[in-house]
């Protein structure tokens, strides 16, 4: 009769006890592992998002992090073609990538002159099919097909924008753009030049010279489709793109909204750079998974520091491009520990609660095994190997009772919007395959289960003898 | 060598504030292989003192040697594996291990002892036929008469020889006759087992068949008789 065959005897003694026990375990490991699964599951999104955007790395002019917001022309990389090659062949990054792309941000006025309207944008010039091969990422399997960029199959003059864009820009028409009343705005003195240009007029001469003059050969009509980009170029003189806007996106962030004008890499680098040398601000790297981040950094650390070693480059991963991601992922991983502990008091409880109850009915029990040579370590080791047990069957049946639910809620086809999403997506809780979580919370329930026995267990061995005997 | 002996031994027990003494200035020497039996009025001391040489308590003052050992100085552990080897106990509620089956109740002293299985199974096996449960051995004491019980009691008590086995009042909650049979097996067993019982009783049948009486009086020995003589030690 072994330790854990006479802690099984006496747990299915009490076996609704043992079960309500259990039951409370149960309920508490289901809680974790299904919350858990969908922080999880929020979390895989988000990264997929950024590395779907972004890359796992961006190589960047080194001071560009920093201040390349104010000036990113200042702050480009020059021979970039050269240095996406050297990436692409080498024998350490080849295999880890999927892509590796230029792309150039930078700010700007985007006006229709036509409705007598403008604003700043921030514009990204991008090579759509490195993009949409971006797109493709999908390392946590999430069901859908890729999305492909807006851009694709345009012009080379064609432009996204933003819908808050085309709202200020007076776009809402053409690019039939929802939730777009006529404004009342305050009238100012500055407004008469743009109330006459609301009226039809053309757009001025000086602007349009600038605009037709690095245009491909459309310079036809303005059919309200069209927007002028003005930039500063790298020699500070200013530069005007005009653009075919194509379709007007909803980014599911208004300030993005309000900002955003997407379009092709070489118009981008024309209007910044005109005919001199073009230039990125940067380049992003995809790799296979996401866990190779640190080996490409080091074996990049290492080309910049040799082969690359004359252009002034960092490398960045999408957490320290993206603070926004690291933010929440520490918000929900603190969410998830109150929600753990508090279940796991709950739990601590229960279990203390059992052991308790077991004690005071077996007092005589206890006092006969210390009686007959039982040591109290004896004891002890009984109490805790009980609760170990219900603990154990409680993780086990938690598991099991998880994955089947979340099976259920991955199946039941409900969806729902998260943060920063214009489309509705699957509800999608990961607990099959999330072995960290899965061992954390059978290991976390043992360990609480073991704690709350711990202090009736040694209570119930320090019972002298003689009174434990004699309980009634 | 006298399995039991007390020299001076006092014990009190401290009600609320009240000092209570249970036993005073005791001096006893039991002789080895006898049949004892500690008699008197209620609270005169007898479970206190059965209590102390059983090792499930310690003594105020005085000395008590058990199988030739002074048990003062071991600590907890010590005197618990002290039990274990030398001295069997048989409960007035029988207090048998209700998880476990009569077999299991007797192997489990063995099983504390590391006894080796084919070991354990001997000696189970011929308690078991002493005690004349055999049949019942994989009964749950749930399923066995009080009788039973404490015959089941008794076999676990001898299951890893002892030098001394104590019995508190162990026909108390039989019926007379029950209560007789297990006198008469005690008996028995004590012969077969060349095992020392000493117990508490008020059954003038117990006392009828005792070696030795001890008659206790306010924590105090007031006589000390031999009813019997003492059995030849083998």
């Amino acid at each position: 009769m072994t330790t854990i065959a006479l802690a099984v005897r006496n747990l299915l003694r009490n076996h609704r006890r043992s079960l309500a026990t259990v039951l409370a375990m149960v309920i508490g490991s289901v809680s974790i592992l299904l919350f858990g699964g969908y922080v999880q599951n929020i979390i895989c999104g988000l990264q997929t998002d950024y590395v779907r955007g972004g890359g796992h790395l961006a190589l960047q002019h080194r001071d560009y992090f920093l201040y390349g917001s104010g000036d990113p022309t200042a702050y480009g990389i020059a021979g970039y073609a050269h240095v996406i090659d050297v990436i692409r062949h080498d024998p350490v990054l080849a295999p880890l990538l999927t892509v590796a792309t230029p792309t150039l941000d930078f700010g700007g006025i985007a006006g229709n002159f036509a409705a007598g309207a403008s604003r700043t944008i921030f514009a990204s010039g991008v090579v759509v099919d490195d993009q949409n091969a971006m797109q493709r990422w999908n390392d946590y399997e999430f069901p859908g097909a890729p999305e492909v960029l807006s851009l694709t199959g345009t012009a080379a003059d064609a432009a996204v924008i933003g819908t808050g864009v085309a709202r200020v820009l007076r776009l809402c028409g053409p690019l039939r753009v929802a939730n777009c009343p006529e404004p009342t705005a305050v009238p100012t003195g500055s407004d008469s030049h743009a109330d006459s240009n609301l009226h039809g007029d053309a757009l001025p001469a000086d602007i349009r010279r600038l605009a037709s003059r690095d245009a491909p050969s459309d310079d036809g009509p303005l059919d309200g489709t069209h927007i002028e980009l003005l930039a500063a170029t790298t020699t500070g003189a200013p530069n005007v793109a005009r653009l075919r806007v194509t379709k007007a996106v909803d980014l599911g962030v208004k300030e993005a909204d309000d900002n955003f004008v997407g379009l092709h890499l070489p118009a981008a680098q024309r209007l910044l750079y005109g005919s001199a040398m073009p230039q990125v601000t940067s380049i992003s790297l995809q790799l296979h998974h996401t866990d190779q981040i640190p080996q490409a950094r080091q074996r990049l650390d290492e080309l910049l520091a040799t082969t690359l070693h004359d252009v002034p480059l960092a490398v960045y991963d999408f957490r320290a491009l993206n603070p926004y991601y690291g933010q929440t992922v520490g918000m929900f991983k603190a969410i998830f520990g109150f929600i753990a502990v508090l279940i796991g008091a709950i739990v601590l409880f229960t279990v203390g609660n059992t052991m308790n109850a077991a004690i005071v009915e077996r007092t005589v029990e206890i006092g006969t095994l210390r009686a007959i040579g039982l040591r109290r370590a004896g004891i002890r080791r009984l109490f805790v190997c009980e609760a170990l047990l219900l603990g154990a069957v409680g993780a086990l049946a938690g598991m099991l009772i998880a994955l089947l639910v979340a099976a259920l809620i991955n199946h039941s086809g409900l969806t729902w919007t998260p943060p920063g999403r214009i489309d509705p997506i699957h509800l999608h809780v990961r607990v099959w395959g999330e072995w960290t979580l899965l061992s954390g919370t059978a290991l976390g329930l043992l360990t609480v289960a073991m704690l709350s026995a711990w202090w009736p267990a040694r209570r119930a061995a320090r019972l002298p003898v003689v009174e434990a005997l004699r309980h009634v | 060598m006298d399995p039991l002996i007390l020299t001076n031994v006092t014990k009190t027990y401290r009600l609320d504030k009240v000092e209570v003494p249970a036993l005073r200035e005791v001096n006893l020497r039991i002789h080895p292989h006898c049949f004892t039996v500690l008699s008197g009025s209620s609270g005169s001391g007898k479970t206190t003192l059965l209590n102390l040489v059983g090792c499930i308590d310690r003594p105020d003052s005085g000395e008590i040697r058990v199988a030739g050992e002074p048990i003062a100085q071991l600590s907890d552990d010590a005197l618990t594996d002290f039990r274990l080897r030398h001295i069997g106990f048989i409960f007035q509620n029988f207090n048998l291990l209700p998880v476990l089956t009569a077999y299991e109740n007797i192997e489990y002293p063995l099983l504390l002892t590391r006894t080796r299985a084919a070991a354990r199974k001997n000696r189970v096996s011929e308690l078991l036929d002493a005690v004349g449960l055999t049949r019942h051995a994989q009964h749950w004491p749930g399923q066995l008469s009080g009788g039973q019980r404490q015959r089941v009691a008794i076999a676990r008590a001898l299951a890893t020889a002892p030098a001394l086995v104590l019995a508190d009042e162990p026909t108390a909650n039989l019926d007379s006759q029950t209560g007789a049979a297990i006198i008469a097996l005690m008996r028995t067993m004590q012969r077969d087992f060349q095992a020392t019982f000493v117990f508490s009783s008020h059954d003038p049948r117990v006392l009828a068949e005792a070696d030795d009486a001890v008659l206790l009086q306010d924590g105090r020995v007031t006589s000390h008789g031999q009813r019997r003589p003492q059995p030849v030690t083998p």
